[in-house]
C-alpha cells in the first residue's frame, strides 16, 4: 500500500532522515519507534506531502506521490493525526469533524458523523461544545475521529498516547486495535515502544534518522537491543 | 439632546464604514499574520472605480458600487498573489514591508493616471431626508447603517455555517492541520482576500455616500482608523471587527459634537495608545501563545 524507498530529509542543512526505506502492506499495523529526535514524525511529514525528500520515492496506492500536495493526498486516501494532536481548538467538535471530510461528497459528511459517534461516544455528547474545552484524551478522540471522516485507505497516528493518562492510553491502543480489525491500514508512530510493539504486526526501529532493526513485533519484543533501549529490561 | 442623537447617527454611519473595513483587516490578519497595509488604497481604486463608472461610462449609480465591489474583489486577489503568495514562507517583517510597498504602489499610480486633484463623485443616493417626529434623518445615514450591518450577517453566516467559511476559520488556526484535512490552503488564503476585498467595495461605495470625492491618498487615513478599529475589537476576530468599528465612529462623532472637530483624528489614535498600552490583544481578542 505504502512504499517508501531511500528518503533524505533535511532540516536546512541538519541531515534528518538518512536513505530510510519501510512498507506498509494492505491491512497491517506498521509501527516506526525510536527514541526523542530519531526522526518519525519527520518521516510521517514526509509522506503526508509537508516535508520533501530530496532522493528516492514514495508510492501510495501504486502512484508515485513524492511531488503530489498534502491536501491531494487526503482524497487520494492518506490520512494523518499529527503530533500533539492539533484538532481546531475554537471550533466545535462536530465542525472538527466535518473538516475531516473536508474531501468527501456532502452526502457522505452524516454517515461519516454517525460512524465516528457510535465509535467514541464521548465525542456525541460534546459535538456541540468548542474543542478546547475538551480533555487531552478527548482531543485525541477527536483527532482520530477527524481522520477517520476522510474515509483513509492508510491512518498514521503519530504519537498518539503522547501527554496521556496510562489508562488513556489504553483506551486509545484499545481503539487501535478495533480499527484494525475493521480492515484500517495503520502506520503507528511511538515513543511508548511497548505499547506500540503489543498493536503491531511489524516494526522498524530508527535511531538518529536511520533504520537501525526492522522486523515482526514479536522478533523486536523478544530483541535483546530492543530490551534494553526501549522497553527497559 | 437633538444633537447628541444626530451625532450618534453620524457616528453609526461612519462607525459602519470603519467596520466593514476592519473586516477585512481582521479577516486578513487572522489567515495570514500581514498587517495588510494596502486596503486602505483597494477602497481609493474603489472610489475611483465609481467615478469612472457613473462620470465617464454614465452607468446607474448601483451598477458603479456593483463595478466597484467587483474590481475591488478582483484587485484584493491579483495584489496576494501577486505580492503576498510569494513570501508565504519570509519573515513576517517582509510582508509588512511589501504591503507597505504596494501601498504606495496603488497611491502613486492613481496619481498618475487622474491627478493629485480631487475628483468630485456624483451621488449615488438621492432620496430627501426621512422627517421622525421633529427630526431629519438622512437616506444615506439608514442607507450605509442598514448595507453594513446585512454585510455583516452575511459574513458571519459565511464564516460560521459554510464548509468555505468553516475552511477558513480552521486555515487561520493551524495551516498544516488544515492541509491535513484536505483544505487548499492557497484557495481558502486566496478566498478570504476575495471577501474583505468585496466589503472594501461596499466600505468605498459607503463612504463616496458621506465624503462624495475621491483623492489618491484618500485609503491611508480610512485605513489606519479602520486598523485602529480592527485593533482596538482584537485583530483577528471578526465581531471584534465589527465592534470596533462603530466604537471609533460614535467616539469620533462625539468628539466632534463636543465642538473639538480638530482632535477627532488625535482621539482616535489615542485610543489605538490606550488599547495598547493596557489591553494588547484589544476586546475580543484571543491571546496569542506562539509555539516554541
Amino acid at each position: 500500500m505504502l512504499t517508501v524507498e531511500n528518503i533524505n530529509v533535511y532540516y536546512g542543512n541538519i541531515h534528518a532522515i538518512k536513505d530510510v526505506s519501510f512498507r506498509v502492506k494492505k491491512g497491517e499495523i506498521v509501527t516506526l519507534i525510536g527514541a526523542n529526535g530519531a526522526g518519525k514524525s519527520t518521516i510521517l511529514n514526509t509522506v503526508s506531502g509537508l516535508l520533501r525528500s530530496r532522493t528516492g520515492s514514495i508510492t501510495f496506492l501504486d502512484e508515485a506521490v513524492d511531488h503530489v500536495a498534502p491536501h491531494l493526498l487526503v482524497a487520494k486516501g492518506l490520512a494523518q493525526v499529527p503530533e500533539g494532536r492539533r484538532v481546531f481548538l475554537q471550533m466545535t467538535v462536530e465542525e472538527n469533524l466535518e473538516m475531516g471530510a473536508f474531501t468527501r461528497p456532502k452526502s457522505e459528511v452524516d454517515a461519516g458523523l454517525q460512524d465516528v459517534y457510535s465509535r467514541f461516544e464521548r465525542l456525541k455528547e460534546r459535538r456541540k461544545q468548542v474543542a478546547g474545552t475538551l480533555s487531552g484524551g478527548e482531543q485525541q478522540m477527536l483527532a482520530m475521529g477527524r481522520a477517520l471522516m476522510s474515509k483513509p485507505q492508510l491512518l498514521m497516528l503519530d504519537e498518539p498516547s503522547m501527554g496521556l493518562a496510562p489508562l488513556l492510553v489504553e483506551q486509545i491502543f484499545e481503539i487501535i486495535r478495533e480499527l484494525h480489525q475493521a480492515g484500517t491500514t495503520i502506520l503507528l508512530v511511538e515513543q511508548n515502544a511497548q505499547m506500540a510493539l503489543s498493536v503491531a504486526d511489524r516494526a522498524y526501529v530508527l535511531e538518529t534518522g536511520r533504520v537501525a532493526l526492522e522486523g515482526s513485533a514479536q522478533e523486536m519484543l523478544n530483541n535483546d537491543q530492543v530490551k534494553k533501549a526501549y522497553l527497559g529490561a | 439632546m437633538m444633537t447628541f442623537i444626530y451625532q450618534l447617527i453620524n457616528g453609526l454611519q461612519v462607525g459602519s464604514i470603519y467596520a466593514l473595513v476592519a473586516l477585512g483587516y481582521s479577516m486578513v490578519y487572522g489567515i495570514i499574520m500581514l498587517l495588510n497595509f494596502a486596503h486602505g488604497d483597494v477602497i481609493m481604486i474603489g472610489a475611483y472605480t465609481i467615478w469612472i463608472s457613473i462620470t465617464a461610462m454614465g452607468l446607474h449609480p448601483v451598477l458603479a458600487v456593483l463595478m466597484a465591489v467587483v474590481i475591488c474583489t478582483l484587485l484584493g486577489m491579483f495584489i496576494e498573489k501577486v505580492a503576498y503568495t510569494p513570501l508565504r514562507k519570509s519573515p513576517r517583517i517582509s510582508l509588512l514591508i511589501t504591503a507597505i510597498g504596494v501601498s504606495m504602489l496603488l497611491q502613486n499610480l492613481a496619481q498618475i493616471v487622474f491627478g493629485a486633484n480631487a475628483q468630485t463623485i456624483p451621488s449615488i443616493v438621492t432620496a430627501p431626508n426621512i422627517t421622525v417626529g421633529s427630526m431629519q434623518v438622512s437616506v444615506t445615514a439608514v442607507i450605509t447603517i442598514v448595507v453594513s450591518i446585512l454585510s455583516m450577517l452575511g459574513l458571519t453566516f459565511l464564516v460560521q455555517k459554510t464548509k468555505m467559511g468553516k475552511a477558513m476559520r480552521a486555515v487561520s488556526e493551524d495551516t498544516e492541520a488544515a492541509q491535513l484535512m484536505g483544505i487548499h490552503v492557497n484557495h481558502t488564503i486566496s478566498f478570504t482576500f476575495a471577501i474583505g476585498s468585496a466589503l472594501a467595495g461596499i466600505g468605498a461605495a459607503l463612504y463616496c455616500c458621506a465624503y462624495p470625492q475621491a483623492t489618491p491618498t484618500m485609503g491611508s487615513m480610512l485605513g489606519l482608523k479602520a486598523f485602529v478599529a480592527a485593533v482596538l475589537g482584537g485583530i483577528g476576530s471578526i465581531p471584534g471587527a465589527m465592534i470596533g468599528g462603530f466604537v471609533i465612529g460614535i467616539a469620533e462623532a462625539l468628539v466632534k459634537a463636543a465642538g473639538l472637530s480638530v482632535w477627532a483624528d488625535g482621539v482616535v489614535f489615542a485610543i489605538l495608545i490606550v488599547v495598547l498600552l493596557f489591553k494588547p490583544t484589544g476586546l475580543l481578542g484571543r491571546t496569542m501563545n506562539e509555539k516554541v
